[in-house]
């Protein structure tokens, strides 16, 4: 922009970067520094990284945190156990989301804004809420049960809550949103005489979408994928609401650690773990969008 | 009295010179057109006149001031650009008052301004009306009235006709020749189309690839091109390549395959055996069945295309030289394919060019 | 895509089932908040008692205006810090730091909201210990919410500016106008549907977020969220489904207005180019 400056373009940037550095890349750093600390009893319940005594600076890191992660099965169970409901997820959102990104892509021009806008009205909408929504429908005693019953196609309630079932549910129901979205912005920059060439060509219906629109659209699975899976993972209110005892995922052991067992050192720990774990998907995702931004 | 002098003039992007040492002075008061191909560098000379790009080499004078260095809004030339960019959240009067404002005019005088800009484009009434709500044609019209509001020393503008059809394109054509000669602002103009150039100005500069080629009055232009390009360019054009040797009583063109060499123009200096073109325009040629006095070349007719006005004939000379000729009303209805015929003309309605 | 559509038919279903597993549970609880029984499967009748009982519900009450004051702020800091962010990544292409940038305004959109929200209350811990402050409470919640805003706001803004027309910038520096002028009197305008659906998009996720708050809230403030979080680990209760029927009514319209605003952008937008 012509005759802005340094001074401005420093302000322009400065001022976003400063804050972000602040809160949030300062406490990314602060999280691997209480990873390396003790845990004890006041405030704050850790000890600190540096001290001085008479003799001088001393430096107090311990690995025990991580240590102890590897070493206790729960938490490779649970980093495991996330991997797979969200993996699991991303699949569910991808079958259940294309249909509907698909339908809304060859709607009518003006019919498409209004589609969008309520596949998205229910993601504004509180989470938490609809969550909980599914628990008056999932319960024994439930809607749902209560209705299977009522038409007599089974005779006991079925435990659809508090399990696994329950948990992908909600977390599909959650996330599904998120890839409806990216995927709709592939499939409605498809260039439709491609289809019809491909058509011409003599391919039926079936063989376009295989050959054409799925590879085409491969950008928007690719980015719906990752905005359902990264976050699924360290994903806390779904499993605590709708999972049981044996649902284990590592946002509820995360929680569970630092509020329940006060152990701020070993959460930290956990978070560590976790992040190293999703840079690598987030770092690609970032490369990923400067491209497309370059293109 | 001359209101833009560029001196020296260059600017690379990368390896490629966009602008290429160009030099050039508009008098106060023309009508100048730039003109010359996409790439040859003229919408970036328009951007360096206006501030948007800063020449590497070179000065940009206006009116005696030397504005180089200045930003595009501190020199006093404004700017009607190809896409109108008129300022969506504003209504018409507010467009046009946008430059009035950012001078600091008082209220009561930025409105009559406003009033007579309307005017002048005829587009009185229209100042409460938004963008989006005009046509295209309504749109330009805004867009020059509000690059025209601050009565600038020199008014840029950016491929005017390109966005228009054929008959708009007439009209408007008109249109900014009279509002032109109406507030006696110098007007530099921008373009592609020699039709567009040649109708409008009273001065053309033709570029190409960076450079100046040729400028003049647009009859010097099209009368007297000053190279092969210039030539090509601008109209419609009969090149034949050759040497020059000696003819009876003259300088001549000898051409391969030719059996006579064709005479030239007199006064030309040039030694025997200087490559050079002759280039004789279509409207110049004379085309008989039977052989006429003086110098004429066989040639068949390949093909006449009618264009309503007059012909293009399109013919093959013996040694499979394309020749064309442009014949008024009905005068080559007569023709047809396989046609032999003479195609004759007159040296002094000749050019050589060396270059 | 429009014409070669196969199956209009399997289409249309598709988007019936997809619509109705979205808003069933929405559409129940909006029918269960009116429902005179508090048992869910039982229907006994059309009642609005538990409008009744949530308006005199105090913690909830208390907890609704917390929510709101906090959401109101940090959609404004959330704005103000996203458009900045937005603008600079859109416009200057090179600059020290800018892969780190675009890392920390990218990676708040994607990591786990435990993982936010536990950062974050290290760091305002940390602060308390080295220089007494700032004790947590809806001053933090509120830093929280505007940090993760933000980065939402500054995707809306570079979209936004990805489509802006450049030469009506330099229009307005040819009419004389200087770079701050046009940049407040331009730009801005110019892409003021996304700064309106950004701050919208930023106070929505501010009221809606349990996690982040619930790690960062000191003593004193309880966000809505975690008003309902606490009365639903306890099972079902009909307060909550009048809660969230007015919850969703609220967001309904606050998003439309988005969404509208945005679509009228668009459409002018594109007429003009």
């Amino acid at each position: 922009m012509i005759g802005i400056g340094r001074l401005g373009r420093l302000t322009l940037i400065g001022v976003p970067f400063l804050w972000l550095a602040l809160f949030f890349l300062l406490p990314l750093l602060i999280v691997v520094k209480i990873s390396l600390a003790d845990s004890v009893v006041g405030i704050p319940p850790y000890t600190p990284l540096v001290t001085r005594d008479v003799t001088g600076l001393k430096l107090h890191a311990t690995l025990a945190n991580f240590v102890l992660l590897a070493s206790d099965d729960l938490y490779l169970r649970a980093y495991l156990g996330s991997l797979a409901n969200a993996a699991l997820a991303t699949v569910l959102c991808l079958l259940l989301g294309y249909p509907i990104a698909y339908a809304i892509a060859g709607a009518r021009g003006a019919q498409r804004q209004p589609l969008l806008f309520l596949v998205m009205l229910p993601f504004w909408t509180s989470f938490l809420i609809r969550a909980y929504a599914w628990i008056a429908i999932l319960e024994p005693n439930g809607l749902l049960n209560e209705f299977l019953i009522g038409i007599g196609l089974i005779s006991t309630p079925l435990p659809l809550l508090n399990n696994q079932f329950s948990v992908e549910l909600g977390l599909v129901y959650s996330y599904l949103p998120f890839m409806i979205l990216p995927l709709y912005g592939s499939l409605s920059t498809l260039d439709e005489s491609l289809l019809e060439a491909a058509a011409d060509l003599g391919a039926r219906p079936f063989r376009v979408f295989l050959d054409v629109v799925l590879p085409l659209t491969l950008p928007g699975i690719a980015a719906g994928s990752l905005l359902v899976f990264i976050p699924a993972i360290g994903e806390f209110v779904i499993p605590d609401l709708l999972g049981g005892p044996d649902t284990l995922m590592i946002g509820k052991v995360l929680w569970d650690e630092f509020f329940n067992n006060r152990d701020w050192p070993v959460a930290s720990a956990v978070a560590v773990v976790l992040v190293a774990a999703l840079a690598i998907p987030i770092l690609a995702a970032q490369k990923y969008l400067e491209r497309e931004r370059a293109a | 009295m001359v209101v833009l002098e560029i001196v020296g003039a260059s600017k690379h992007f990368g390896a490629t010179a966009a602008v290429d040492e160009v030099s050039l002075s508009v008098e106060r008061g023309a009508l100048f057109a730039l003109l010359g191909p996409s790439g040859c560098g003229k919408t970036t000379l328009l951007r360096m006149i206006a501030g948007f790009e800063s020449p590497e080499k070179g000065r940009i004078v206006i009116d005696g001031v030397d504005v180089t260095a200045l930003p595009p809004y501190a020199r006093p030339v404004n700017m009607m650009f190809q896409s109108y960019a008129l300022f969506p959240h504003m209504d018409v009067a507010g467009n046009i008052a946008f430059g009035l404002r950012q001078e600091g005019m008082g209220r009561r005088r930025i409105a009559g301004r406003v009033d007579e800009m309307l005017a002048l484009v005829q587009m009185t009434g229209y100042g409460h009306r938004r963008p989006h709500e005009l046509s295209g044609g309504q749109r330009q019209r805004v867009a020059l009235a509000r690059a025209l509001a601050k009565m600038p020393k020199l008014l840029l503008l950016d491929e005017p006709l390109a966005a228009l059809d054929r008959k708009l394109r007439a009209e408007t054509r008109l249109e900014l020749i009279g509002i032109q000669e109406r507030v006696g602002i110098t007007f530099l103009v921008v373009t592609h189309d020699q039709e567009e150039a040649l109708s409008m100005a009273s001065r053309v500069a033709v570029m190409k690839e960076g450079r100046l080629v040729q400028i003049g009055s647009p009859s010097e232009i099209y009368e007297r091109p000053s190279s092969r390009f210039v030539a090509d360019f601008v109209g419609e054009v009969n090149l034949l390549e050759g040497e020059l040797a000696a003819g009876f009583n003259c300088l001549a063109l000898a051409v391969a395959g030719f059996e006579k060499p064709i005479p030239l123009p007199p006064g030309m200096n040039l030694t025997h055996g200087t490559a050079a073109a002759l280039a004789v325009r279509p409207e110049k040629l004379v085309l008989s069945r039977v052989l006429p006095n003086g110098f004429a070349i066989a040639a068949t007719v390949s093909s006449v295309s009618y264009l309503g006005g007059g012909s293009i004939v399109h013919l093959v000379t013996r040694q499979g030289r394309a020749l064309k000729a442009y014949l008024p009303g009905t005068a080559a209805v007569r023709f047809t394919r396989g046609d032999a015929l003479w195609a004759a003309w007159s040296r002094e309605d000749t050019t050589v060019l060396t270059e | 895509m429009t014409s070669t559509r196969t199956g209009g038919g399997l289409r249309f279903a598709a988007l019936l089932l997809g619509f109705a597993f979205l808003y069933a549970p929405i559409g129940l609880l909006v029918l269960y908040s009116f429902n005179a029984s508090r048992l869910v499967t039982v229907w006994a009748g059309f009642s609005t008692r538990w409008y009744g009982e949530l308006s005199r519900n105090e913690g909830f009450r208390a907890a609704a205006l917390t929510s709101l004051e906090v959401a109101t702020l940090a959609a404004t800091i959330a704005l103000a810090l996203g458009t900045l962010a937005g603008f600079s990544m859109s416009r200057f292409s090179r600059f020290h730091g800018r892969s780190l940038f675009g890392f920390a305004l990218l990676a708040p959109l994607v990591v786990p909201e435990v993982i936010l929200g536990l950062s974050l209350l290290l760091l305002f811990v940390s602060s308390e210990t080295w220089i007494g402050w700032p004790s947590r409470g809806v001053l933090t919640i509120t830093v929280a919410h505007a940090t993760f805003g933000a980065c939402f706001v500054a995707v809306l803004v570079r979209a936004q500016l990805a489509g802006f027309d450049r030469a009506l910038e330099e229009a307005a520096l040819d009419l004389g106008a200087r770079p701050w002028t046009v940049l407040a009197r331009i730009t801005l305008p110019g892409i003021s549907p996304a700064l309106i659906s950004g701050w919208l998009l930023a106070f929505t996720l501010s009221l809606d977020d349990l996690v982040i708050a619930s790690f960062v809230t000191g003593p004193s403030a309880t966000t809505l969220p975690m008003a309902v979080f606490s009365s639903v680990r306890l099972g079902v209760s009909p307060e909550v489904n009048a809660l969230a029927t007015v919850f969703l009514a609220l967001v309904f319209v606050l998003v439309a207005l988005a969404f509208w605003l945005t679509v009228r952008g668009e459409r002018r937008r594109r007429i003009l180019s």
